[in-house]
């Protein structure tokens, strides 16, 4: 399927839970609802149209410098779907705002979510609800804060042995 | 110069020179100055020529610390603790920018040189450096260690 056909069945389907959708050359974008995430990824999976069986990638991007975007919502939590039947992808993204920055997991769909999402929580600090295991993929266990957020200090260093910097 | 001490220089030399030429490093090798290590331990660039053709794959067996490529924040105690294996005599070597300075890695994960947590000996800059490069600090560490005084 083209992507404008792919959001045209999801925006059908989900309706007023569907924020926002946008293709730019061939890439088709969906911005959802983050009460119908879940529901929304699981059609992606089982509708056979779509059959989007791989989660590719999960990640983060933090917003809260971002030209227009500073008054919130801060992150933006992004799936890459694709079907390896079909040979198509689809991003979903859902905004969460910084005071409340969680998601439901996916992990009951694609059990890959669930290193992705420990990467997120560690880099960017969004929480996952429902994850069987959200600690810290990269970082080691003593590090404070959230290494990829925007407001990390560039050249602040917590090492876990010697000189304090 | 007393008999004495005319002795213990001679076999401060002796020592030093047969030290200079057993060097068996132990690599501890974490990221992309790895190739270049590997390129200049075989045939063609040959540190055999300088007694350093054997790298020993447990720290208690080698006398040279190869520290090559990045070491993250998170890494670091565990190069602590195999420096800390080492029997003594030994050496540090810092292969590449990033062990010597934390190369361009300037964040969150990277430490800012391997000289913050242990000693080092020779600096090898260069990103990777290129064999002839390791080759000079080989031989500069030659040099240091035959001229040092040797305790045994
Ligand atoms: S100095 Fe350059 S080549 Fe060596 S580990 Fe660092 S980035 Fe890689």
């Amino acid at each position: 399927m083209q992507g404008g056909q792919i959001l045209q069945r999801l925006r059908d389907r989900f309706g007023g839970a569907v924020v926002d959708t946008h293709e730019h050359r061939g890439d088709a974008t969906l911005v959802v609802d983050r009460g119908t995430l879940v529901d929304a990824l699981r059609f992606c999976r089982d509708e056979p149209t779509l059959g989007f069986d791989v989660l590719m990638d999960l990640t983060a991007v933090d917003y809260q410098r971002y030209p227009g975007r500073e008054d919130g919502p801060r992150f933006d939590v992004v799936y890459h779907l694709y079907s390896l039947a079909q040979n198509h992808r689809v991003r979903v993204k859902v905004r969460v705002d910084e005071d409340d920055a969680a998601v439901p997991t996916a992990v009951d769909l694609w059990p890959i979510a669930n290193w992705f999402e420990r990467e997120v929580w560690d880099m960017f600090g969004v929480h996952f609800s429902g994850h069987p295991d959200l600690r810290r993929l990269l970082m080691y266990e003593e590090f404070v804060g959230h290494a990829l957020r925007k407001d990390y200090p560039i050249n602040r260093r917590q090492p876990l042995i010697g000189p304090k910097q | 110069m007393g008999v004495g001490s005319f002795f213990t220089s001679k076999l401060d030399e002796a020592i030093g020179w047969a030290r200079k030429y057993s060097i068996f490093q132990y690599p501890f090798v974490t990221a992309c100055c790895g190739m270049e290590y590997m390129a200049t331990a075989c045939s063609h660039y040959d540190i055999d020529r300088f007694g350093a053709g054997l790298p020993r794959f447990s720290p208690r067996q080698a006398d040279v610390l190869f520290v090559v490529g990045t070491i993250s924040q998170k890494m670091a105690p565990v190069l602590k603790r195999i420096y800390d294996q080492m029997t003594e005599p030994k050496w540090v070597v810092a292969f590449g920018v990033c062990t010597c300075t934390g190369g361009f890695y300037d964040n969150y994960a990277t430490v800012q040189g391997i000289d913050t947590i242990i000693p080092v000996d020779v600096y090898i800059p260069g990103c990777p450096p290129r064999p002839e490069s390791v080759i000079d600090g080989l031989m500069k560490l030659q040099d240091k260690i035959a001229t040092q005084t040797q305790r045994f």
